[in-house]
């Protein structure tokens, strides 16, 4: 058997080595499926039970009575959510600064990564990579403290634009509503596009430098190679990360807009997941039920984002994730 | 490979292209960097001389990278006068170092199982945990079930919940599956079980892995708040640094964040009671600093770990 299995290696190796199930082999390794039930009994409490929970958005539920208990409402959470303005206005945000930050996300990434790469000075390249990801490790309420000082009056950015002339006073930007995404946005920029430049920095370093000679032969300037050679290469990169972090749009907002939101802004800032959070924590109008209908919504879409996007990749020829 | 460029680079040069239009590249491209590295040094920076600064002369504003009156009050009064600071810290170092310890050991186990070629049940198992990965049940059903567990108002939803995390599985599973199977053929014909070769074969060479694995982890448990404030709300003995940290912006931004909208002069009256940026800025360094002071060491770890996990997957 072993030797079939490493004669056939080369050709597909998938398939042949898949391990037949005998009785042997089962005794052989019943310690890896020993634990293996341990992890399945884990993964069942902590993955698929609160799945199991989303009866809850089908009932009325009150903790004390708990799910047995509670009496059974069918969709009327449903409707009440679709219904809510406030919820529509939460999707709508949801949506908005999750498109903003993946957007940017890896355009800035990108363009970061072909300028470090133009550097040829070793230093000075490792040193701004360093400085670059170091806000990567910091945590958001460190980045919000610091995005919060740098807008308040007596802020860096106040002061610079008064001093160009640009103010007259300082302004007050955390508390306009125009502004709000636009700073989510540039915040999400400061903290990690040294951290996402890296894959596409290591990508660039495994394209074929053949292919920069030839086309400096052909008589390809700096930008004609950046265009035509880098951005080529750097494809099945970009549309592989762009699958993953599309499942992600939905989740990209909470913990910025939770910390940087407030009273002023709140009709652009609040997420699905903050108003998720309202019905859990606000003591006066506790709503589990309500709360868990939002979050089978927003899983339910992040799911078909994941499978439509894949499904797409698929039809195109494009690298995809499963 | 940096050779080969650097040989037609050098080549480039001799065919003398390297023109105005090429300096002209370098010196902007050099600036625009430089200016990336200010603006994501400059805010840490600025907060660091704050930090330093006398609490009163600071609500001023105007401090840039140095401190305007010295003062190591700011410190003195996190370390010593805020007892929830205390408690936070001892949390959070404990959750940081037990809590990185118990997932690196499951998910490096399950890791090892899924990489196995002949186990049975490979593709099962793997399949089990990829959907949870996409599918969550979400922030509701979750809390009600850890306070049907009994883990909330306890240390332990700190640990027990979050230890095997599927991404990481993955990135380890992929690592491992790189070790080539004669390595485990020969440690079994010399009649090792499996677990001895996990533990003298698969471990000591799955050392860089492991070691990206364990700073992702340590990093996420240091910056974790959200936990503390979803299910340790009312239990201060299980409060977090982060935690802390969020109340103190909380009382600052509730007052000099709207100071430039409406209540300026409130601001005014209630600077004694609120808690002064500059006490907050001295907590923000606190929590920082072990990160910053470590990273550039572990810098050459996170870099593999995450071309491993990121292009192979």
């Amino acid at each position: 058997m072993e030797n079939s299995i490493t004669k056939s290696k080369n050709i597909k190796e998938v398939d042949i080595n898949k391990p037949k199930f005998t009785v042997k082999e089962f005794k052989r390794q019943w310690i890896l499926v020993a634990i293996s039930a341990v992890y399945v009994v884990y993964g069942i409490i902590f993955y698929y039970l609160p799945l199991a929970g989303w009866i809850m958005a089908f009932q009325h539920f009150v903790y004390a009575k708990g799910i047995t208990g509670s009496k059974w409402v069918g969709l009327d959470k449903f409707k009440f959510l679709f219904n809510d303005k406030t919820f529509l206005m939460v999707i709508r945000n949801t949506f908005a600064m999750g498109v903003l930050n993946l957007f940017f996300s890896t355009i800035v990434a990108i363009a970061f990564a072909i300028l470090l790469n133009e550097v040829r000075t070793r230093w000075f390249k490792k040193s701004i990579q360093t400085i670059s990801y170091l806000p990567h490790f910091l945590s958001w309420i460190i980045v919000v403290a610091i995005v919060h000082d740098a807008l308040t009056s007596t802020g860096i950015i106040n002061e610079i634009l008064m001093k160009v002339g640009i103010l007259k006073q300082p302004y007050a930007f955390l508390g306009d509503p125009k502004l709000f995404w636009g700073i989510v946005t540039f915040s999400n920029l400061w903290k990690e596009t040294g951290w996402n430049a890296i894959i596409y920095l290591a990508a660039i370093t495994s394209i074929d430098p053949c292919l920069y000679e030839s086309a400096s032969i052909d008589g390809a300037g700096r930008f004609q190679k950046m265009l035509y050679v880098t951005l080529p290469g750097l494809r099945p990169t970009i549309m592989i990360l762009l699958l993953m972090n599309m499942g992600n749009v939905l989740n990209a907002g909470f913990e910025l807009q939770y910390l940087l939101g407030n009273g002023l802004v709140q009709n652009v800032s609040r997420t699905i997941d903050i108003y998720i959070l309202d019905w859990a924590l606000d003591a006066r109008n506790l709503d589990y039920s309500l709360g868990t209908a939002a979050g089978i919504f927003k899983t339910v879409v992040s799911m078909t984002f994941i499978l439509g996007s894949n499904y797409i990749a698929k039809k195109r020829g494009d690298e995809r994730l499963f | 490979m940096a050779q080969i460029e650097e040989v037609s680079f050098e080549r480039i040069k001799h065919k003398k292209k390297m023109a105005t239009e090429d300096l002209i590249f370098y010196i902007f491209n050099t600036l625009f960097l430089l200016l990336f590295a200010l603006v994501t040094l400059y805010p840490i920076l600025n907060t660091l001389a704050y930090s330093f600064n006398e609490g009163n002369d600071a609500v001023r504003g105007g401090i840039h990278l140095l401190p305007r009156k010295w003062s190591l009050r700011s410190y003195h009064e996190i370390l010593f006068e805020r007892p929830g600071i205390r408690v936070g810290a001892k949390i959070t170092v404990l959750r940081t170092i037990l809590g990185t310890l118990t997932s690196l050991a499951a998910n490096a186990l399950l890791s090892f199982i899924l990489s196995r070629k002949k186990f049975l049940f490979k593709s099962s198992l793997s399949l089990f945990w990829i959907i949870t990965m996409y599918a969550s049940g979400g922030m509701i059903p979750v809390l009600i079930l850890f306070r049907y567990l009994h883990l909330t108002s306890s240390f332990w939803v700190y640990i027990i919940p979050g230890m095997v995390s599927a991404f990481n599985v993955m990135v380890m599973r992929t690592y491992m599956q790189g070790i080539p199977d004669s390595l485990e053929e020969a440690a079994q014909l010399e009649g090792a079980g499996y677990m001895r070769v996990f533990v003298s074969i698969i471990t000591p060479l799955c050392k860089p892995v492991y070691a990206t694995i364990a700073l992702f982890v340590a990093v996420y448990h240091w910056n974790s708040w959200f936990d503390a404030m979803l299910y340790n709300r009312f239990d201060p003995q299980y409060t977090t640094l982060q935690y802390e940290l969020m109340k103190l912006l909380d009382s600052v931004s509730a007052t000099t964040g709207a100071s430039s909208s409406s209540a300026a002069q409130m601001t005014q009256a209630n600077a004694n009671t609120i808690t002064p940026i500059t006490v907050r800025a001295a907590a923000t360094i606190a929590t920082m600093a072990p990160i910053v002071a470590l990273y550039p060491f572990l810098q050459r770890y996170f870099v593999t770990g995450l071309t491993i996990g990121g292009v192979k997957e």
